[in-house]
């Protein structure tokens, strides 16, 4: 039974496109566990990694090079803020793994910072997620992951490792830092999968 | 890193409004009764629902800033202007009346009583919040950083006078000033700076843990500080809350 709160009328901005127990922001509020790390251009790399131990990697000049998406699409804080209608430019996950032999069905993401989280193989593949370089038509700042960031707006935005170094294919699904620390495994705003018990 | 749990709770559990504070013109600590509540770790938060008459209801996070103990947490809450959820919390709501929390939640932003190293607390505004948790229950030395932008402006005053001078623990309060001192304040209004981290923080941190909590711009400029001034990136903890850049 629902407890009323005497007096509370609310705004009611509601919005079809607002998963559930989301409130809409303009924004772009920052959310990490600590400081934001800074990475040289120069020694910058990415790497694929798959579970025999393959790895291939990508100076930011190639990673630049490789063929661009420029993805617009609404991403959505455990926090409880979504942001409707960013803009980003960033290499499709498809266009990294194209080449890339593998059985996984999962992968854990790897940040500058040591940062983790863990997202189902199928969750990121068909034009569902990107490595993403710009937000709205600008590097992307520090602060919200740059200069590269995982970008899979179809789950919370944990998910989308901010200062992304590698993504790590497995066989088996290993939870990451939120996901160790109390956060679901999966991640589905519109399931609202907030929290383990979720 | 940090492998934790979130302790139990998760579901939503009803909690009257036993008791308010008034912290400054525009924050008010909320005491909230909860049946069974069984405490929580300095630094975690509650998730609190307000539900209108017609079903439609409001989530927001908020800090617990009480000491750790049974069936009853503080929440302080800064009202922000337009917002939904914190100007009913801080002008509307009062005792006896009903809201819902989950929690508590947050296990990576938190001082666990277990931990032996001494903490570093840096906080802005209503980022101060947590900290108070953690210098309430403080067991090891405790240093507070503290930057309002002004003296009306700064949260819990009383309360960290007093810890300061009766806690068994060593706290050691610092104000810090952006735009208003109090008279008699020995220096004119500043941002804090590597200065005045040095003078406070710990030199280095091989065995100090720090936590920082304030708005998106206080948190990237003190914890970019503090890494210059050689603390290790994995032993300093963010909260961010309020809107960006603040
Ligand atoms: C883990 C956590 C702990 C928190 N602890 C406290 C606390 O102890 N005390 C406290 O006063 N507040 C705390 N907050 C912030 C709180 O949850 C609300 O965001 C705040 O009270 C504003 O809610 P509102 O409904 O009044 O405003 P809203 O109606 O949500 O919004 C008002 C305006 O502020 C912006 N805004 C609001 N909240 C945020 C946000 N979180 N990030 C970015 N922009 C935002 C909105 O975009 C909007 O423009 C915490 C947040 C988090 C995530």
């Amino acid at each position: 039974m629902a407890v009323i709160t005497r007096g509370f009328g609310g705004r009611r901005r509601d919005d079809a496109d607002l998963p559930p127990g989301q409130y809409r922001t303009d924004d772009f509020p920052v959310l990490s566990a600590g400081p934001t790390p800074r990475i040289d251009l120069d020694e910058w790399e990415l790497a694929v990694v798959t579970e025999t131990g393959e790895r291939s990697t990508w100076s930011w000049a190639e990673f630049t090079a490789l063929p661009a998406d420029e993805p617009t699409v609404d991403i959505h804080c455990v926090t409880r803020w979504s942001k409707f209608g960013t803009s980003w430019r960033g290499v499709s996950v498809d266009t990294l793994l194209a080449d890339v032999e593998t059985t996984a069905e999962y992968v854990v993401a790897h940040s500058y910072g040591g940062y983790t989280t863990n997202i189902p193989l199928e969750g990121l593949l068909d034009g569902q997620a990107w490595v993403a370089y710009e937000f709205d038509g600008e590097p992307l700042a520090p602060v919200h992951g740059g200069p590269a960031r995982l970008l899979v707006p179809h789950l919370y935005f944990w998910k989308s490792a901010k200062w992304l170094r590698a993504l790590e294919l497995r066989l088996d699904d290993e939870p990451g830092f939120w996901e160790t620390a109390g956060y679901h495994n999966d991640g589905d705003p519109w399931r609202e999968q907030r929290y383990l018990e979720d | 890193m940090a492998r934790a749990a979130v302790p139990g709770g998760l579901t939503w559990q009803p909690a009257t409004v036993a008791a308010t504070r008034a912290e400054t013109a525009t924050a008010r600590t909320l005491v909230l009764d909860v049946d069974g509540w069984t405490g929580h770790v300095p630094g975690q938060h509650v998730d609190v629902r307000l539900s209108a008459p017609d079903g439609y209801m409001a989530h927001r996070s908020y800090s617990i800033s009480s000491a750790p103990g049974p069936d009853r947490l503080e929440v302080t809450v800064q009202a922000v202007i337009d917002g939904e959820v914190s100007p009913h919390l801080v002008e509307v709501a009062e005792p006896g009346d009903h809201l819902e929390i989950r929690g508590p939640l947050g296990g990576w932003f938190v001082r666990r009583p277990a931990d032996p190293r001494p903490a570093l607390l840096i906080g802005g505004g209503s980022g101060v919040a947590p900290l108070m948790s953690m210098v309430r229950a403080a067991t090891t030395p405790t240093r507070l950083l503290y930057s309002t932008r002004s003296p009306s402006d700064a949260l819990f005053t009383a309360d960290l006078a007093t810890a300061q001078a009766t806690g068994d623990t060593p706290v050691a309060v610092t104000h810090v000033y952006t735009r208003v001192v109090p008279s008699g304040w020995p220096a004119p209004p500043r941002r804090l700076d590597a200065d005045i981290l040095a003078r406070v923080a710990w030199p280095r941190d091989a065995d100090v843990v720090a936590f920082v909590c304030g708005p998106t711009g206080f948190v990237e400029t003190v914890a970019d500080l503090l890494v210059d001034i050689g603390y290790n990136p994995s032993n300093i903890r963010t909260e961010r809350f309020g809107p960006t850049g603040g």
